[in-house]
């Protein structure tokens, strides 16, 4: 039974250096997931801005409107639609780094969550902070900065982890542009040794643990902002 | 443009204020002066605190203008953000930063705003908590505050910018009874000190002992005002007599 299992590890990960497409593969999925991140961070953040403002003061009405249509889009359809359109149609005459095509894809898809994310927050944050801000004198910029960002991003933390662990994990359908990411990687072991049950486990073993290493940071970075206003 | 004890501060003209189909403003027209402390009472509902909330624009009127130190701040053109350092607030609900330290709360509109230097900032805001006793707070979170401990932070909050006048919202009305004494405690104070004041309020033992004038309003107008000796011992309008006969 150990021996069996020990053989079919080494046929799965050691011959022929089959490691290499889950290590490449992690790579991947790594370097996609931290891109799309940060798109998804300064595109939330910027739509949040807009759609609160737009709530508040009732400025920026076309944006807005423009920022919703977008929303409703990507809400609305599935990631890997979002993706192949991407892929084969936007881009789909031209020579593209399809690691570029799924750091968009997910950006542009996880912007939209991250925005209603962030927005909740800015709006749950009691009306008088914002009067309080304003009659010491402070712009609305200022006001938004100062006073309303840091504690709405407090607020919003562990609604943005969750966000980006999902998206860590969506990540996974890149495949479907046929970009070796770490889900490929594992199906292309599996396509090449017959063998489903070790390449798929090891693959997922990989996502549970960065999911809960992911997890970890965020509730040490929530204690420590928590700290700081009991 | 220097402005004396007694000169006008404040003029409002036929101020107008409308919520949908409620009138909250129905025309005010009214001044105040430096050195003085305005105390504004009527009934809930009355416009009393959109009228406060008016004079730093808070509340933006549909009708009418706010003048401060001469300048029209309802003109679309001025920057309305300059006037509002010169016209500290206190609300009823305190409103400090949660995220920030009573010291970081006092110091960040002086840095901020008045270009002061942290240490100034500081130094000018340890000042300021020795007056009211609450030095040993300067690094506490405001969630460990009391009531009366906050709002006597939100005051010097907003001493710290050197206004020309102090706007009171209600600034007892959210406290415990036992917490009501010291903030105010504080705002006599800062009245004896000259601070012109205008103070929406019940404690009617407040405007009897420190207003130089008391204004009744209701349904969004004044209907009477008067020093409190004559306000409260002689009042004329129906209105104010029945608030009276039902608060004191």
């Amino acid at each position: 039974m150990l021996q069996e299992l020990q053989g079919k590890f080494v046929n799965n990960f050691i011959t022929d250096n089959r490691w290499e497409y889950i290590a490449d593969g992690l790579a991947t999925t790594l370097q996609v997931t931290f891109f799309a991140v940060i798109i998804g961070i300064v595109l939330g953040f910027l739509i949040a801005i807009v759609r609160s403002t737009y709530d508040k003061t009732g400025k920026l009405k076309v944006l807005n409107a423009v920022c919703k249509l977008y929303l409703t889009v990507i809400r609305g359809t599935p990631v890997v639609v979002q993706l192949l359109i991407i892929y084969f149609v936007i881009f789909g005459s031209v020579d593209i780094s399809k690691v570029l095509v799924a750091v968009m894809a997910f950006g542009f898809n996880s912007g939209a969550y991250v925005a209603e994310i962030f927005r909740s927050g800015i709006m749950s944050i009691d009306g008088g902070q914002f009067e309080a801000g304003r009659s010491l004198g402070f712009n609305y910029v200022q006001t938004m900065r100062y006073i309303i960002m840091p504690q709405a991003f407090k607020n919003v933390l562990p609604a943005l982890g969750n966000e980006f662990i999902v998206l860590l994990k969506e990540t996974s359908v890149a495949g479907y542009i046929a970009l070796q990411d770490l889900a490929k990687g594992g199906d292309i072991i599996r396509s090449r040794t017959y063998d489903a049950f070790m390449p798929l486990i090891m693959v997922a073993l990989i996502y549970l643990v960065m999911v809960l290493i992911f997890t970890k940071l965020v509730n040490m970075l929530e204690r420590r902002l928590r700290s700081s206003d009991h | 443009m220097t402005i004396n004890k007694g000169d006008t501060l404040i003029r409002v003209e036929k101020l107008h204020k409308v919520f949908g189909e409620l009138h909250a403003l129905n025309g005010v027209s009214e001044e105040i002066r430096k050195g003085e402390v305005v105390v504004i009472v009527g009934p809930s509902g009355s416009g009393k605190s959109t009228f406060l909330r008016s004079l730093n624009l808070l509340e933006e009127p549909s009708r009418g203008h706010v003048y401060f130190e001469g300048v029209d701040i309802t003109d679309k053109k001025v920057d309305i953000n300059k006037h509002r350092q010169k016209m500290g607030m206190v609300f009823q609900h305190f409103n400090l930063f949660p995220h920030k330290t009573i010291l970081q709360n006092i110091t960040l509109a002086p840095v901020k705003l008045l270009g002061k230097s942290a240490a100034e900032a500081e130094k000018r805001a340890m000042e300021l908590l020795r007056l009211v006793g609450l030095e040993e707070k300067a690094n506490a979170y405001p969630s460990q505050l009391s009531g009366g401990q906050k709002q006597r932070i939100a005051i010097i909050r907003s001493l710290a910018m050197d206004p020309e006048v102090m706007l009171f919202d209600e600034p007892t009305s959210a406290l415990d009874p036992e917490m009501v004494g010291e903030v105010l405690e504080l705002m006599k104070r800062l009245a004896r000190d000259g601070m012109t004041m205008a103070v929406v309020t019940h404690e009617m033992g407040f405007a009897k002992e420190v207003a130089t004038r008391v204004i009744f309003m209701d349904e969004g107008q004044i209907k009477e005002q008067a020093a409190p000796g004559e306000f409260f011992e002689n009042p004329k309008d129906e209105r104010l007599k029945e608030f009276l006969s039902k608060i004191l």
